[in-house]
């Protein structure tokens, strides 16, 4: 029990270090941190499908595509962008707002009963894999699609414009 | 593996809520708070990730597998997301040689 509260101020901890670190790089890192802990929030719960994809498609592929594109473009002090102080002040204000709103609509509902895993089998993959290819056959074929798309329009949005000079490849 | 699925036996679902709520708003406030077109993205990433957990807590207290193939479909969405996103990052800084997304006040015209 209290595994899961150390672990929870933990992820609140980096995700509040993620959004004030004024180096991006640090910021990425952070935010791996950040995942790192929700994989145990997973690992938990016993969903263990989701922990290994949480680590190696999060951590693993998007955080380091986060990482490559950062390098690539070379972000040096200056290019650093900063807001005013007074903007900052209301972003906090607004987030803020909204984080009271959430959870003071939550006080009215009360203690509810403790998450209890009530099927041991439900995260493991065999189980998973029998429902996905059953229920969701049609939106597991819909995102391949989906994904398809996306690489294509990643590949014609980040090269050059075919009006430059040609880049020797 | 069975006594590690023992510790989360007293945690209230509230308690879950709750620190999706957090980090949820975490994520929000960053948007609003850095103008690094980067580091919203990683904020947004933070808001999926606080839902994703939410799902995957709700389908343990309901014992329902629905939930947790929804969070691998937003993962999908995540990957597919971030690639065209980044994508479109690096097309703008070859264009005005910044990632500040006040230089993009144009595009509300």
């Amino acid at each position: 029990m209290s595994t899961f509260y150390f672990i929870a101020f933990l992820s609140i901890f980096f995700s509040i270090l993620v959004i004030s670190a004024k180096n991006p790089v640090h910021s990425i890192l952070y935010l791996i941190l950040t995942f790192f802990t929700f994989t145990i929030q997973y690992i938990l719960m016993n969903a263990q499908f989701l922990a290994i994809v949480n680590f190696i498609v999060y951590m693993g592929a998007i955080l380091v595509l986060f990482l490559y594109t950062l390098m690539l473009i070379n972000l040096n002090k200056e290019s650093e962008p900063v807001k005013p102080f007074m903007v900052k002040i209301a972003a906090v204000f607004g987030g803020g707002i909204l984080a009271v709103a959430l959870i003071s609509s939550l006080k009215s509902l009360g203690v509810s009963d403790p998450v209890v895993l009530k099927n041991p089998e439900l995260g493991l993959v065999k189980n998973l894999g029998k429902v996905l290819f059953n229920e969701f056959l049609l939106p597991f074929e819909v995102s391949s699609v989906l994904l398809l798309s996306a690489m294509v329009g990643a590949v014609l949005l980040a090269t050059k414009d075919p009006k430059e000079p040609k880049a020797t490849i | 593996m069975e006594s590690l699925t023992h510790t989360i036996q007293a945690v209230p679902l509230n308690h879950y809520i709750l620190l999706s709520a957090i980090i949820f708003s975490i994520g929000v406030m960053g948007v609003l708070l850095r103008r690094n077109a980067i580091v919203i993205f990683m904020s947004v990433e933070l808001m999926l990730n606080s839902a994703n957990l939410l799902l995957t807590a709700f389908s343990v207290y309901r014992g329902d597998a629905a939930g947790q193939v929804f969070v691998f479909f937003i993962m999908a969405l995540a990957a597919a997301e971030v690639a065209v996103g980044l994508a479109i990052i690096v097309m703008i800084y070859r264009n005005t040689n910044s990632i500040d997304i006040n230089v993009l006040n144009r595009l509300k015209w």
